[in-house]
């Protein structure tokens, strides 16, 4: 790849170029007695009626919920209930596989991403992911940064440098490896490689952060690090995380949704849900009777 | 009383298992290890004798040989050079063409196939390299020749002949046979090599690293280039070396088709020859010592290059891995 080609900037993007009308308010939620959580709050994400199938099997059952902008919001459930299938869909992961089939609308500031007109890549770039491993690429620290920078945008060395210390000290990551930006990515610790895609995901400049059981592969130290983290990034970007620890879901998020077999059963204020859940089967989940 | 002349035979039997074992282990030890010590007996059994086997054609030409055009078997005055210049830049043709083709297929079936034609194609792959290279070899001669001559020669003598400079290596009349066949032959035979090779180490790629890619952005090409060769260096260039070294080895393809001359020619459409398929052609008229030990030489000569090449790999991996500062 020539990071200086024409062709490049022809894929660079104009800062809001995509935001639509951003204050959609909730209308449509799961359904249950107490109004919409949140609802007032300006919606990043829109989900309605969404369906997904792997290969004929219908995995996710009518979602609707929305994802408010500068909150974090947990996506809580027993494993195979369909989160980390939701997760994929808001930057259409799934697409790069046969036979996986999404139905529904899916708002991001009011587009529907689900759309066969929706470039994939630019939403991937708007929309950044972190895995339940550390992925690193296999360069170094710098380039594992800059890589997703150049492929929009056209920065000047100083521009990139201040990009690159930016997006760490974003992650909090700057201080440790400050002084070998030229080592290896995949010669980090597990907490520090994992902080690592965490800024590389942020140096694109994202709107939305999908985190996939990020700390599931992190000893107890490096997690309450990324949790920190999280927190703080909660002021600039919309979250969505999955998570299988109960209380991490409990600690950083505003909002949790719980689902079970594809379906959303509850969704509303994290401290509603986990003090005085709507449903019983959250409240079952959440005491640990099942899953 | 009984128990404990039951325990004591019991202990017994237990000891005198614990010693079988320790005997099992030891035979097995020093067999493996005689095999394995067998590995280096055979590679120095060869080395001497395709040193000793040499010596006569190099006492008698020196360092000559290898720097020697000629190749007179009735004044018995032999030179290296031109089959030498042959295995390189066949060799070198085979890779031009095998290594971006197979990328193509290896990268295709990894990244971008359709479910449906996944299996065909590698099955089709296994195939291609389960073909004797007899059969290549009289269908590079039969069919594939006449084709060159015919079509693809005239048009490269029309077009890149007529330019200045690299117009030379495309000069002269069609044979038809020749260095440039011999190479495309060789690239089609390495070709099922360094595809199924790289085939292998692309798809050990984790499929979250890849979608990290993919979630950034980047485009199937962008993963491809940025990622996935950079994850699987070392497979690769160990799949393109083992392509290189069946390169510079072939012999029954590539005589059937190269020409069999002993010159070096400007153009790459002129015949040739390879130290491999000089070998197969000429040892059974090979009369007297020095015509013998020539060829003989020729062999030491691609023992040679092959080491060489082996190491350059390993010492490019080395440089690699260090500039990636792993």
């Amino acid at each position: 790849m020539d990071a200086n080609s024409p062709a490049d900037s022809s894929r660079q993007m104009p800062p809001h170029a995509f935001s639509g009308p951003s204050g959609h308010h909730a209308s449509v939620g799961p359904s249950h007695d107490r109004p919409i959580a949140g609802a007032g709050l300006p919606e990043k994400i829109s989900v309605r009626n969404l369906d997904f199938f792997y290969d004929g099997y219908r995995a996710l059952k009518s979602v609707t919920l929305p994802l408010y902008d500068r909150h974090v919001t947990a996506f809580i459930g027993p494993s195979g209930c369909g989160k980390s299938t939701l997760l994929r869909i808001l930057n259409r992961m799934y697409d790069l596989y046969p036979k996986q089939v999404a139905t529904g609308e899916v708002l991001l500031d009011g587009v529907n991403i689900l759309s066969p007109k929706q470039d994939l890549n630019l939403l991937r770039a708007r929309v950044g992911m972190v895995f339940q491993k550390p992925t690193p690429f296999p360069m170094s620290i710098y380039d594992n940064i800059a890589f997703g920078v150049r492929l929009y945008e056209k920065l000047s060395r100083a521009d990139m440098d201040e990009r690159v210390e930016f997006s760490l000290r974003r992650a909090a990551l700057w201080d440790e490896v400050k002084d070998k930006l030229r080592q290896n990515g995949m010669s980090l610790s597990g907490g520090q490689q994992q902080r690592l895609c965490i800024a590389r995901a942020i140096a694109v400049k994202p709107s939305v952060l999908l985190l996939d059981e990020p700390t599931s592969a992190l000893d107890p130290i490096s997690t309450a690090k990324c949790e920190e983290l999280i927190d703080e990034l909660r002021s600039d970007y919309c979250i969505a995380i999955v998570t299988h620890n109960m209380q991490q879901a409990a600690r950083i998020s505003n909002f949790t949704a719980f689902m079970y077999l594809g379906e959303l059963i509850e969704f509303g204020n994290t401290e509603e849900i986990f003090t005085n859940p709507a449903k019983e089967k959250t409240s079952e989940y959440i005491t640990g009777r099942f899953g | 009383m009984t128990e404990i002349a039951l325990a004591l035979t019991d202990q017994a039997s237990t000891a005198r298992r614990a010693r079988n074992q320790r005997l099992q282990d030891a035979v097995f030890r020093n067999a493996t290890l005689a095999f394995a010590l067998l590995v280096l007996l055979i590679l120095g059994g060869v080395t001497v004798s395709l040193i000793d086997g040499a010596l006569p054609a190099l006492r008698t030409f020196g360092f000559g040989f290898v720097t020697a055009e000629v190749w007179n078997p009735v004044s018995e005055n032999f030179g290296a050079l031109a089959p030498i210049y042959g295995t390189l830049v066949t060799s070198i043709i085979a890779m031009a063409v095998g290594i971006p083709v197979s990328f193509g297929i290896a990268l295709f079936i990894t990244e971008m196939c359709p479910a449906w034609l996944k299996r065909p194609l590698g099955v089709a792959i296994e195939l291609l390299a389960g073909i004797p290279s007899i059969i290549y070899g009289i269908w590079g001669l039969f069919v594939f020749a006449p084709f060159m001559q015919s079509t693809i020669q005239p048009f490269l003598i029309a077009t890149l002949g007529q330019i200045p400079g690299i117009g030379n290596l495309f000069m002269g009349p069609p044979y038809g046979i020749g260095v440039l066949t011999a190479g495309l032959i060789l690239g089609i035979m390495v070709l099922p090599f360094i595809t199924s090779i790289t085939r292998d180490v692309f798809e050990t790629v984790p499929p979250m690293v890849r979608e990290s890619a993919y979630g950034l952005g980047a485009t199937t090409w962008e993963v491809v280039w940025n990622v996935v060769l950079p994850y699987t260096r070392t497979g690769v260039v160990g799949g393109v070396m083992l392509g290189l070294g069946r390169a510079l080895g072939e012999t029954m393809a590539v005589t059937f088709v190269i020409g069999n001359a002993h010159r070096i020619s400007s153009s790459i459409m002129a015949p040739g020859t390879t130290i491999s398929a000089s070998i197969a052609n000429e040892f059974t008229e090979a009369v007297g010592d020095v015509y013998t030990s020539s060829l003989v030489a020729l062999g030491l000569i691609l023992f040679v290059i092959t080491f060489a090449v082996l190491s350059i790999a390993k010492l490019m991996l080395l440089r690699l891995q260090r500039k990636a500062g792993v």
